[in-house]
């Protein structure tokens, strides 16, 4: 009863959220909109009892997300341009056709916490009852990610690294001193 | 921002408690929410909030931009030496079984290494990213 009430409650914001940064221009606003935002969601997956995802949520989408927007606002104008006054139809129809065809999918997918539903009849079981015997770590979700998928946890962090070294290789300050480098090698 | 008195003292006080935070969702991950991803963030966010209140170059002066590439790199390099080193003892990659006397403490140690190694990695790549993004806001 209260999960249902506290839902509801969460999806009308996430939405009242959502159309608040559709319609606002103001980008300082937005991002801070973006930052509720995934402050909401963080609360959704908190009533989903997944309190690992809703920590990395409230972490990563609420506070670095906001912090790096914010440094990109920086560099840009706070404003967002006028749209241009093309006709909202054909969007439209596209985004209502996507979303029927993401609600009809909703009909086959098993119920919230359906002990039948194929996700738990995998691996799963095997985790529930072997993880804290083979491992001896209580919270299982740390035993799946960093032990049973050890190798996907590697690749997520190499995808991490990646990133770093992207934004390095692109936006670095070294830029500036080669080319003070090029610069003495002409003279 | 010299002059904000009031800000200033409140991070004094607060960053220690977030580093301290970060700490704890670190190495307490096996027995509740948390692990190297969410500690790696929340650590950052402690050096992100010092930088915003005392400036950029303070910052950078506490953990300079080399530093924190050598740190990324060390993240992935311990994660993936762990999987070196299982293969070594004669287990599988990622086979923490085989790093110590009995499976569980093998696995025990073998899960604290490499969330550290995500701790050491995210933290770092996030600090590396904020400080390019405002260093070039100031340029």
């Amino acid at each position: 009863m209260i999960d249902n009430l506290l839902n509801i409650t969460l999806l009308a914001f996430l939405a009242i959220t959502a159309f608040a940064i559709i319609r606002i221009r103001n980008l300082f606003a937005v991002i801070m909109l973006f930052g509720i935002y995934s402050l909401l969601s963080a609360g959704l997956f908190v009533v989903l009892d997944a309190a690992d995802v809703a920590f990395t949520e409230a972490a990563v989408g609420a506070g670095i997300s906001t912090v790096l927007m914010l440094a990109t606002l920086a560099l840009t104008k706070n404003h967002e341009e006028k749209p241009p006054a093309h006709r909202p139809w054909l969007p439209m129809i596209v985004v209502l056709v996507t979303g029927a065809a993401l609600v009809y999918g909703t009909v086959d997918i098993p119920s919230f916490s359906d002990s039948e539903a194929p996700a738990h009849k995998h691996v799963a079981p095997r985790y529930i009852e072997e993880g804290f015997k083979e491992t001896g770590v209580p919270n299982l979700v740390t035993a799946v990610l960093a032990s049973y998928r050890g190798f996907d946890t590697l690749g997520e962090v190499t995808v991490i690294f990646t990133a770093g070294i992207g934004v390095l290789l692109l936006l670095g300050r070294r830029r500036g001193r080669k080319r003070g480098d090029e610069d003495n090698n002409e003279t | 921002m010299k002059h904000n008195l009031i800000l200033r003292v409140i991070a004094k006080l607060l960053i220690p408690i977030i580093v301290l935070y970060a700490l704890y969702v670190q190495f307490h991950g096996d027995f509740g929410p948390g692990g190297g991803f969410q500690a790696g963030v929340i650590f950052s966010v402690a050096f992100i909030f010092y930088a915003l209140v005392y400036g950029i170059e303070t910052a950078e002066r506490v953990m300079p931009e080399s530093v924190l590439r050598i740190l990324a790199s060390l993240g992935v390099l311990i994660y993936a030496g762990t999987g070196v080193a299982t293969m070594l003892l004669g287990g599988n990659f990622l086979d923490y079984n085989v790093l110590a006397s009995n499976p569980i403490a093998g696995q025990h140690i073998g899960i604290l290494v490499i969330e550290l190694g995500v701790g050491i990695t995210v933290s770092s790549v996030m600090l590396l990213i904020f400080f390019i993004f405002a260093g070039r806001a100031r340029q």
